[in-house]
Protein backbone atom coordinates (compact mmCIF):
# COMPACT_ATOMS: atom_id res chain seq x y z
CA UNK A 1 0.00 0.00 0.00
CA UNK A 2 2.62 2.10 0.83
CA UNK A 3 4.72 1.29 -1.98
CA UNK A 4 1.55 2.24 -4.25
CA UNK A 5 1.14 5.32 -2.62
CA UNK A 6 5.00 6.46 -3.18
CA UNK A 7 4.61 5.22 -7.17
CA UNK A 8 1.17 6.88 -7.89
CA UNK A 9 1.84 9.97 -5.87
CA UNK A 10 2.37 12.26 -8.43
CA UNK A 11 -0.86 10.90 -10.55
CA UNK A 12 -2.69 11.47 -7.53
CA UNK A 13 -1.43 14.95 -6.82
CA UNK A 14 -2.40 15.81 -10.87
CA UNK A 15 -5.88 13.70 -10.55
CA UNK A 16 -7.04 16.11 -7.08
CA UNK A 17 -6.06 19.45 -8.85
CA UNK A 18 -8.24 17.85 -11.69
CA UNK A 19 -11.11 17.34 -9.72
CA UNK A 20 -10.56 20.30 -7.95
CA UNK A 21 -10.73 22.09 -10.66
CA UNK A 22 -14.32 20.08 -11.79
CA UNK A 23 -15.87 20.99 -8.36
CA UNK A 24 -14.98 24.87 -8.90
CA UNK A 25 -15.07 25.43 -12.81
CA UNK A 26 -16.88 22.99 -14.37
CA UNK A 27 -16.68 23.74 -17.82
CA UNK A 28 -12.56 24.16 -17.80
CA UNK A 29 -12.53 21.03 -15.71
CA UNK A 30 -14.52 19.25 -18.62
CA UNK A 31 -11.83 20.56 -21.15
CA UNK A 32 -9.37 19.39 -19.24
CA UNK A 33 -10.70 16.09 -18.72
CA UNK A 34 -11.70 15.48 -22.54
CA UNK A 35 -7.75 16.83 -23.51
CA UNK A 36 -6.58 13.89 -20.94
CA UNK A 37 -8.63 11.60 -22.69
CA UNK A 38 -7.70 12.34 -25.83
CA UNK A 39 -3.88 12.13 -24.32
CA UNK A 40 -5.03 8.91 -22.87
CA UNK A 41 -5.94 7.07 -26.33
CA UNK A 42 -3.11 8.93 -28.34
CA UNK A 43 -0.88 7.21 -25.71
CA UNK A 44 -2.46 3.81 -25.88
CA UNK A 45 -1.93 4.18 -29.69
CA UNK A 46 1.25 5.16 -30.13
CA UNK A 47 3.05 3.19 -26.75
CA UNK A 48 2.60 -0.54 -27.78
CA UNK A 49 5.02 -0.77 -30.15
CA UNK A 50 7.42 1.53 -28.48
CA UNK A 51 7.48 -1.20 -25.62
CA UNK A 52 7.19 -3.90 -27.94
CA UNK A 53 10.55 -3.10 -29.56
CA UNK A 54 12.30 -2.15 -26.63
CA UNK A 55 11.59 -5.55 -24.86
CA UNK A 56 12.59 -7.49 -28.89
CA UNK A 57 15.76 -5.01 -27.89
CA UNK A 58 16.82 -6.15 -24.75
CA UNK A 59 16.20 -9.88 -25.38
CA UNK A 60 17.49 -10.21 -29.01
CA UNK A 61 20.86 -7.38 -29.13
CA UNK A 62 24.00 -8.64 -27.20
CA UNK A 63 26.05 -6.52 -25.05
CA UNK A 64 28.87 -6.59 -27.36
CA UNK A 65 27.13 -5.65 -30.40
CA UNK A 66 25.76 -2.32 -28.31
CA UNK A 67 29.02 -2.04 -26.90
CA UNK A 68 30.81 -2.02 -30.20
CA UNK A 69 28.33 0.14 -32.15
CA UNK A 70 27.18 2.82 -29.76
CA UNK A 71 29.76 2.17 -26.96
CA UNK A 72 32.66 3.93 -25.52
CA UNK A 73 34.76 4.53 -28.45
CA UNK A 74 32.61 4.28 -31.23
CA UNK A 75 33.58 7.63 -32.25
CA UNK A 76 31.76 9.23 -34.93
CA UNK A 77 30.11 6.28 -36.18
CA UNK A 78 28.60 5.55 -32.85
CA UNK A 79 27.21 9.02 -32.99
CA UNK A 80 25.43 9.06 -36.21
CA UNK A 81 23.94 5.67 -35.35
CA UNK A 82 22.40 7.33 -32.42
CA UNK A 83 21.26 10.14 -34.39
CA UNK A 84 19.85 7.65 -37.00
CA UNK A 85 18.02 6.06 -34.00
CA UNK A 86 16.37 8.74 -32.52
CA UNK A 87 15.44 10.21 -36.02
CA UNK A 88 13.69 7.19 -37.68
CA UNK A 89 11.27 6.55 -34.35
CA UNK A 90 7.91 8.04 -33.90
CA UNK A 91 6.63 8.72 -30.81
CA UNK A 92 6.39 11.42 -27.84
CA UNK A 93 9.52 12.12 -26.20
CA UNK A 94 8.90 10.40 -23.04
CA UNK A 95 8.61 7.51 -25.37
CA UNK A 96 12.57 8.17 -25.51
CA UNK A 97 13.35 7.52 -22.13
CA UNK A 98 13.14 3.87 -21.78
CA UNK A 99 14.49 3.07 -24.71
CA UNK A 100 17.59 5.53 -23.91
CA UNK A 101 17.85 3.30 -20.59
CA UNK A 102 18.34 -0.17 -22.41
CA UNK A 103 20.88 1.24 -24.33
CA UNK A 104 22.32 2.34 -21.43
CA UNK A 105 22.01 -0.92 -19.96
CA UNK A 106 23.33 -2.69 -22.92
CA UNK A 107 26.38 -0.91 -23.09
CA UNK A 108 25.54 2.24 -24.85
CA UNK A 109 28.02 5.38 -24.03
CA UNK A 110 26.27 8.03 -22.26
CA UNK A 111 27.41 11.00 -24.71
CA UNK A 112 25.37 8.34 -27.36
CA UNK A 113 22.42 8.03 -25.04
CA UNK A 114 22.05 11.91 -24.94
CA UNK A 115 22.48 11.79 -28.99
CA UNK A 116 19.79 9.47 -29.44
CA UNK A 117 17.79 11.28 -26.94
CA UNK A 118 18.56 14.63 -28.61
CA UNK A 119 17.58 13.43 -32.17
CA UNK A 120 13.96 11.34 -30.96
CA UNK A 121 13.54 14.80 -29.84
CA UNK A 122 13.73 16.77 -32.55
CA UNK A 123 14.72 15.50 -35.77
CA UNK A 124 12.45 12.77 -36.03
CA UNK A 125 11.89 11.95 -40.20
CA UNK A 126 7.83 11.62 -39.93
CA UNK A 127 7.57 14.79 -38.05
CA UNK A 128 10.38 16.79 -40.44
CA UNK A 129 7.96 15.95 -43.27
CA UNK A 130 5.03 16.49 -41.47
CA UNK A 131 6.64 20.10 -40.38
CA UNK A 132 8.03 20.67 -44.46
CA UNK A 133 4.49 20.92 -45.41
CA UNK A 134 3.03 22.93 -42.49
CA UNK A 135 6.04 25.00 -42.17
CA UNK A 136 7.55 25.18 -45.92
CA UNK A 137 11.24 24.26 -46.39
CA UNK A 138 13.07 27.13 -45.56
CA UNK A 139 12.10 26.78 -41.91
CA UNK A 140 12.20 23.17 -41.80
CA UNK A 141 15.18 22.84 -43.69
CA UNK A 142 16.92 25.70 -41.46
CA UNK A 143 15.54 24.15 -38.23
CA UNK A 144 17.17 20.33 -39.22
CA UNK A 145 20.26 21.87 -40.21
CA UNK A 146 21.04 23.58 -37.14
CA UNK A 147 19.34 20.72 -34.51
CA UNK A 148 22.18 18.41 -36.02
CA UNK A 149 25.18 19.46 -35.22
CA UNK A 150 23.34 21.25 -31.95
CA UNK A 151 21.79 17.71 -31.31
CA UNK A 152 25.93 16.51 -30.74
CA UNK A 153 27.06 19.85 -29.29
CA UNK A 154 24.38 19.78 -26.49
CA UNK A 155 24.89 16.36 -25.93
CA UNK A 156 28.54 17.27 -25.23
CA UNK A 157 27.93 19.92 -22.88
CA UNK A 158 25.62 17.77 -20.78
CA UNK A 159 28.07 15.30 -20.54
CA UNK A 160 30.56 17.65 -19.48
CA UNK A 161 28.36 18.92 -17.05
CA UNK A 162 27.89 15.82 -15.41
CA UNK A 163 30.49 14.76 -13.01
CA UNK A 164 31.82 11.02 -12.99
CA UNK A 165 29.88 10.18 -10.25
CA UNK A 166 26.33 11.46 -11.52
CA UNK A 167 27.19 9.56 -14.66
CA UNK A 168 27.48 6.37 -12.88
CA UNK A 169 24.22 7.27 -11.13
CA UNK A 170 22.73 7.08 -14.17
CA UNK A 171 24.08 4.31 -15.91
CA UNK A 172 23.34 2.59 -11.98
CA UNK A 173 19.53 3.82 -12.76
CA UNK A 174 19.37 1.85 -16.02
CA UNK A 175 20.68 -1.41 -14.60
CA UNK A 176 18.46 -1.40 -11.92
CA UNK A 177 15.49 -0.92 -14.35
CA UNK A 178 14.67 -4.57 -15.48
CA UNK B 1 -0.91 8.91 -38.05
CA UNK B 2 1.20 7.36 -40.87
CA UNK B 3 4.06 7.14 -38.25
CA UNK B 4 1.67 5.01 -35.80
CA UNK B 5 1.24 2.68 -38.69
CA UNK B 6 5.00 2.49 -39.51
CA UNK B 7 5.83 1.39 -35.53
CA UNK B 8 3.25 -0.78 -35.98
CA UNK B 9 4.46 -2.68 -38.62
CA UNK B 10 8.07 -2.87 -37.44
CA UNK B 11 7.03 -4.21 -34.14
CA UNK B 12 4.57 -6.62 -35.80
CA UNK B 13 7.49 -7.84 -38.23
CA UNK B 14 10.16 -8.17 -35.66
CA UNK B 15 8.29 -9.83 -33.22
CA UNK B 16 7.12 -12.41 -35.95
CA UNK B 17 10.86 -13.04 -37.08
CA UNK B 18 11.67 -13.29 -33.33
CA UNK B 19 8.34 -15.65 -33.08
CA UNK B 20 9.69 -17.32 -35.84
CA UNK B 21 13.40 -17.72 -34.67
CA UNK B 22 12.73 -18.75 -30.40
CA UNK B 23 9.58 -18.08 -28.84
CA UNK B 24 11.01 -18.71 -25.38
CA UNK B 25 12.96 -15.22 -26.09
CA UNK B 26 9.90 -13.68 -27.80
CA UNK B 27 7.76 -14.28 -24.90
CA UNK B 28 10.63 -12.98 -22.29
CA UNK B 29 10.69 -9.69 -24.60
CA UNK B 30 6.83 -8.92 -24.70
CA UNK B 31 7.25 -9.72 -20.12
CA UNK B 32 9.98 -7.18 -20.71
CA UNK B 33 8.34 -4.44 -22.21
CA UNK B 34 4.91 -4.76 -20.17
CA UNK B 35 7.08 -4.78 -17.07
CA UNK B 36 9.09 -1.49 -18.68
CA UNK B 37 5.56 0.04 -19.44
CA UNK B 38 4.18 -1.07 -15.77
CA UNK B 39 7.40 0.28 -14.45
CA UNK B 40 7.12 3.96 -15.96
CA UNK B 41 2.86 4.12 -16.09
CA UNK B 42 2.37 5.76 -12.88
CA UNK B 43 4.69 9.00 -14.84
CA UNK B 44 2.80 8.44 -17.59
CA UNK B 45 -0.87 8.87 -16.13
CA UNK B 46 0.61 12.21 -14.15
CA UNK B 47 1.71 13.53 -17.15
CA UNK B 48 -1.46 12.85 -19.22
CA UNK B 49 -3.28 14.95 -16.61
CA UNK B 50 -1.10 17.58 -15.94
CA UNK B 51 -1.35 17.55 -19.88
CA UNK B 52 -5.34 18.18 -19.76
CA UNK B 53 -5.09 20.88 -17.56
CA UNK B 54 -2.33 22.63 -18.84
CA UNK B 55 -3.77 22.56 -22.37
CA UNK B 56 -7.25 23.59 -21.27
CA UNK B 57 -5.82 26.83 -20.33
CA UNK B 58 -3.61 27.21 -23.22
CA UNK B 59 -6.03 26.26 -26.13
CA UNK B 60 -4.70 27.34 -29.67
CA UNK B 61 -6.36 30.99 -29.09
CA UNK B 62 -4.89 31.55 -26.12
CA UNK B 63 -1.70 30.80 -27.35
CA UNK B 64 -2.16 33.14 -30.58
CA UNK B 65 -2.90 36.19 -28.46
CA UNK B 66 0.27 35.77 -26.48
CA UNK B 67 2.30 35.15 -29.46
CA UNK B 68 0.23 36.12 -32.35
CA UNK B 69 1.76 39.76 -33.09
CA UNK B 70 5.27 40.80 -33.98
CA UNK B 71 6.44 40.75 -30.56
CA UNK B 72 10.41 40.71 -30.76
CA UNK B 73 12.33 38.80 -27.89
CA UNK B 74 9.80 39.12 -25.56
CA UNK B 75 7.12 37.32 -27.46
CA UNK B 76 10.43 34.81 -28.36
CA UNK B 77 10.64 34.33 -24.43
CA UNK B 78 6.61 33.59 -24.84
CA UNK B 79 6.47 31.36 -27.25
CA UNK B 80 9.83 29.29 -25.75
CA UNK B 81 8.31 28.95 -22.44
CA UNK B 82 4.45 27.88 -23.76
CA UNK B 83 6.62 25.47 -25.99
CA UNK B 84 8.03 23.99 -22.73
CA UNK B 85 5.44 23.69 -20.88
CA UNK B 86 2.94 22.17 -22.96
CA UNK B 87 2.86 18.93 -24.58
CA UNK B 88 0.85 18.41 -28.16
CA UNK B 89 1.29 15.84 -31.19
CA UNK B 90 3.17 16.86 -33.86
CA UNK B 91 0.44 16.54 -36.27
CA UNK B 92 -1.40 18.84 -34.09
CA UNK B 93 1.29 21.15 -33.98
CA UNK B 94 2.69 22.12 -37.07
CA UNK B 95 -0.73 22.88 -38.66
CA UNK B 96 -1.51 25.32 -35.23
CA UNK B 97 1.90 26.63 -35.82
CA UNK B 98 1.34 27.52 -39.66
CA UNK B 99 -2.06 29.01 -39.18
CA UNK B 100 -0.19 31.54 -36.25
CA UNK B 101 2.37 32.13 -38.81
CA UNK B 102 -0.50 32.96 -41.15
CA UNK B 103 -2.25 35.37 -38.32
CA UNK B 104 1.03 37.60 -38.19
CA UNK B 105 3.23 35.76 -35.68
CA UNK B 106 6.89 36.21 -36.29
CA UNK B 107 8.88 33.86 -37.70
CA UNK B 108 11.15 33.61 -34.79
CA UNK B 109 8.56 33.36 -32.26
CA UNK B 110 7.36 30.03 -34.21
CA UNK B 111 10.54 28.75 -34.61
CA UNK B 112 11.28 29.32 -30.57
CA UNK B 113 8.01 27.45 -30.17
CA UNK B 114 8.05 24.53 -32.09
CA UNK B 115 11.75 24.07 -30.68
CA UNK B 116 10.86 23.91 -27.12
CA UNK B 117 8.00 21.93 -27.76
CA UNK B 118 9.61 19.14 -29.21
CA UNK B 119 13.04 19.57 -27.21
CA UNK B 120 12.25 20.85 -23.73
CA UNK B 121 9.73 18.81 -21.56
CA UNK B 122 8.17 20.07 -18.55
CA UNK B 123 5.51 18.41 -18.01
CA UNK B 124 7.46 14.64 -19.00
CA UNK B 125 9.98 15.98 -16.64
CA UNK B 126 8.64 13.14 -13.63
CA UNK B 127 9.31 10.75 -16.00
CA UNK B 128 12.63 12.44 -17.88
CA UNK B 129 13.85 12.01 -13.86
CA UNK B 130 12.93 8.85 -13.11
CA UNK B 131 15.27 7.51 -15.70
CA UNK B 132 18.38 10.13 -15.82
CA UNK B 133 18.27 11.72 -11.86
CA UNK B 134 16.74 15.46 -11.09
CA UNK B 135 20.21 17.12 -12.04
CA UNK B 136 20.62 15.70 -15.63
CA UNK B 137 16.85 15.99 -16.58
CA UNK B 138 16.91 19.82 -15.33
CA UNK B 139 20.25 20.50 -17.34
CA UNK B 140 18.93 18.65 -19.89
CA UNK B 141 16.14 21.08 -20.36
CA UNK B 142 17.91 24.22 -19.43
CA UNK B 143 20.39 23.55 -22.58
CA UNK B 144 17.57 22.97 -25.11
CA UNK B 145 15.20 25.71 -23.73
CA UNK B 146 18.81 27.89 -24.05
CA UNK B 147 19.74 26.51 -27.29
CA UNK B 148 15.87 27.15 -28.85
CA UNK B 149 16.28 30.69 -29.09
CA UNK B 150 19.88 30.08 -31.66
CA UNK B 151 17.53 28.15 -33.11
CA UNK B 152 15.04 31.01 -33.54
CA UNK B 153 17.34 33.26 -34.45
CA UNK B 154 18.74 31.61 -36.86
CA UNK B 155 15.42 30.34 -38.38
CA UNK B 156 13.98 34.37 -38.21
CA UNK B 157 17.75 35.29 -40.17
CA UNK B 158 17.11 32.40 -43.10
CA UNK B 159 13.21 33.34 -43.56
CA UNK B 160 13.79 37.02 -44.19
CA UNK B 161 16.43 37.17 -46.09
Amino acid sequence: MKKMLKRYWFFMATSVVMIAVLIFNTEFGLSALSVTAFSVKEMLLVIPPIFILLGLLDVWVPREIMVKYMGQGSGIRGMVLSIIAGSVAAGPLYGAFPIAAVFLKKGASLMNVFIFIGAWSTTKIPMFLFEYSALGPRFALTRLLVDIPGIVILALVLHALLSEKDRHEIIDRAEKIE
Amino acid sequence: METTFIMYGAAVLALAVSFFKNRQKTLQALKKAWKAFENILPQFLGVLVLTGLMLAALNPETIGDLIGEKSGWWGTLMAAVIGSITLIPGFVAFPMAALLLQKGAGAMQIAAFVSTLMMVGVITFPVERKYFGTKTALLRNLLAFGFSFLVAFIIDLVVKA
